[in-house]
């Protein structure tokens, strides 16, 4: 069943051609990213991996829409985000893709419930229905009991977790995950590991996970090196968990 | 939908308690000063209409030009005009006083206050009675035959003019001569008035040695007759007695409804210049919510970032921070409209103890509240404009970015 779920999903939902990121600082023109192309297909489980400097964290805003390209085209789930205006790249985006950052980004003011409900607010979904997926998915992160806490009463790991049922509750086909681990002990990381592992199992969501740390590769179906801004090799490790 | 939009810039501003009460400062003086002295002047304009209502708007007030009835005109008015006036077709009544600045002694001490002569005439006395909100609280009115009385005005039963309150039957040394102390008048609420004597007017002028001097004329128009017209009619007939030209008048008629217009204009004035000082205050409150806004769209440039990442659109990131100050905006609306009624109601109160009830009442207008809460509001997201626009152009990975 599961392979034949694949097969339908087999179309790339993010696309990068000849993808070019230039900043200036001055006069000097710094190429981040020198025309990088990738291909991300539906259902994958795909490792951005690279030393600091390589032009990971550039490279992770391009592939979440979240900056448009120097030069070069990103099409998401085949609209070229460049003939799109910004408000409506943020509602595609947010439609679209789930965040999980490094740094957590949950917003201190908000209880736990009300960060996971924050991206349904701008696609303008009903109450109820966000209160009650958003309820459901924390209990999902095991934290059904801390749906009332705000940030600054939960650990690290569970911050995450929050940030993850954020990520999930407007149904995205793609889970963009920045160096999720990266402020987490060993077992919160196994942890967050191991849902977006599931969420890549059982809910057939695509997985972006960008790192430097080379044991997360073992997640992946598709390991894309970045070194000096260039993808320096594509492996596929096949369907691995 | 709406209430996120509300929830979430709530938060925010909860989260830097300090800086929001600062903040809310400026606009709630402002609000606070606005509603009282509206909410004060509307209290008064009526007090004011009242109380020259209550005069009737049959009665005519002849006065000299120049000076404030009879007093400090060269050219006072004469019993020969009063007799003029009382032949004037539509006149139904007139009567003259006259009213000097002199001397009064009791107990010992000394004080000046004013003293009237007025007629002893029950008809003419009741037209005094009417015109002046006269009324009697102890002892009795004066009548014909009448001579050295004197009726006291309302300070008089208190003990803080001369030590001592005047009791009735008691002597007192007006003007170097001694009077009986027939009555006392209830107060007034201007210390001038409550402070004076009445006394009939031949005893006045044997005590001031004049014969022929009014300070000023009261009539009365008939029933049915227009009173301006009346006062046309006095007018003319008094210049063809003075042989004056028309516009050369050395009198001048006045109705309590002119009156009461005057004081009106008066009074608008007052309230235009103090709400324009209270407008200034409004003005630097919305320029501090501004400076807060700023402030908050620096700190939370990785919010913002945040919410662009999840999906904002520019006009909700707006439409957040603009929220975010329409609510300090609203919040000092609130809180000084509370305090610009209170301030009003005890200023009232105030009324209340030095003058006595029922002159000055204020009434809480909901649609000057509704109306003000608007305002502020409004004022909070205009000055919130500027910073939320720039709050929803930032570029989401340099904000994400941002520490």
């Amino acid at each position: 069943m599961r392979t034949k779920k694949f097969a339908d999903k087999k179309s790339t939902v993010i696309k990068l051609k000849n993808v070019w990121k230039t900043y200036y600082m001055g006069d000097i023109a710094l190429d981040v990213l020198k025309g990088v192309n990738v291909d991300i297909n539906a259902g994958e489980f795909v490792v951005i991996i690279g030393p600091s400097g390589s032009g990971k964290s550039t490279m992770m805003n391009q592939v979440g829409v979240l900056d448009t390209p120097t030069k070069g085209k990103i099409y998401l789930k085949g609209t070229d985000i460049s003939t799109l205006s910004e408000s409506d790249l943020a509602q595609l985006r947010g439609k679209t893709i789930g965040f999980v950052f490094q740094q957590f980004n949950l917003i201190p003011t908000l209880t736990a419930l009300e960060n996971v409900t924050l991206p349904t607010i701008f696609q303008n979904v009903p109450e109820e229905v966000r209160l009650k997926r958003a309820t459901e998915l924390l209990t999902m992160v095991g934290l059904g009991d801390r749906i009332h806490h705000k940030p600054s009463e939960l650990s690290g790991g569970q911050q995450q977790r929050v940030a993850i049922a954020r990520a999930l509750v407007n149904d995205p086909e793609i889970i963009l995950a920045d160096e999720p681990t990266g402020n987490l002990d060993s077992k919160s990381g196994k942890q967050v590991m191991g849902m977006l592992a599931r969420l890549h199992t059982e809910e057939n969501k695509t997985i972006i996970l960008v790192t430097h740390d080379t044991d997360l590769v073992s997640y992946s179906q598709k390991t894309v090196h970045l070194k000096d801004g260039e993808v320096v090799n594509i492996q596929t490790n096949g369907f691995k968990r | 939908m709406l209430k996120d939009y509300i929830n979430i810039p709530w938060k925010e501003i909860k989260r830097k308690r300090m800086r929001s009460w600062l903040t809310l400062i400026g606009i709630f003086i402002g609000i606070a000063a606005i509603v009282s002295l509206i909410t004060l002047g509307q209290g008064l304009e009526n007090a004011i209409e009242q109380q020259f209502s209550s005069l009737g708007k049959d009665k005519l007030f002849i006065l000299p030009k120049g000076g404030f009835f009879g007093m400090g005109s060269s050219e006072l008015l004469t019993e020969n005009d009063l007799e003029v006036i009382q032949r004037t077709p539509g006149v139904k009544l007139a009567t003259g006083l006259s009213q000097a600045f002199a001397k009064f002694e009791y107990n010992d001490l000394v004080n000046y206050g004013f003293i009237s002569g007025i007629s002893t005439s029950p008809e003419e006395r009741a037209l005094v009675w009417d015109a002046q909100t006269y009324g009697l609280i102890e002892g009795r009115l004066p009548r014909d035959g009448d001579k050295f009385k004197t009726l006291l005005g309302y300070d008089h039963t208190q003990d803080d003019l001369f030590d001592k309150r005047v009791e009735l039957g008691d002597k007192i040394i007006l003007h170097d001569r001694e009077f009986k102390v027939i009555g006392f008048l209830d107060k007034i609420g201007s210390p001038p008035d409550d402070q004076a004597a009445i006394i009939p007017l031949d005893a006045y002028n044997e005590l001031f040695g004049t014969e022929d001097e009014l300070n000023f004329i009261i009539a009365q128009s008939s029933l049915g007759e227009d009173p301006l017209k009346v006062g046309e009619d006095i007018e003319k007939e008094l210049r063809k007695e003075h042989d004056l030209k028309a516009g050369e008048e050395d009198f001048e008629i006045q109705t309590p409804e002119q009156f009461a217009e005057a004081f009106g204009v008066i009074l608008d004035m007052v309230q235009i210049v103090l709400i324009g000082i209270a407008g200034i205050s409004l003005l630097v409150g919305g320029i501090g919510i501004m400076n807060t806004m700023y402030t908050a769209v620096l700190e939370r440039t990785r919010e913002i970032g945040i919410l662009k990442a999840l999906g904002a659109r520019n006009s909700q990131v707006m439409a957040l921070f603009l929220v975010e100050s329409g609510l300090y905006g609203l919040g000092g609306g609130i809180i000084g409209a509370t305090v610009g009624i209170g301030f009003a109601k005890l200023t009232e109160l105030a009324f209340v103890i030095a003058v006595g009830p029922a002159f000055l009442s204020i009434k809480i207008d909901w649609v000057l509240i509704g109306g003000t809460l608007l305002f502020s509001f409004i004022i909070g997201c205009l000055s919130g404009i500027a910073p939320a626009r720039s709050a929803s152009k930032q570029n989401p990975v340099d904000s994400l970015r941002y520490e």
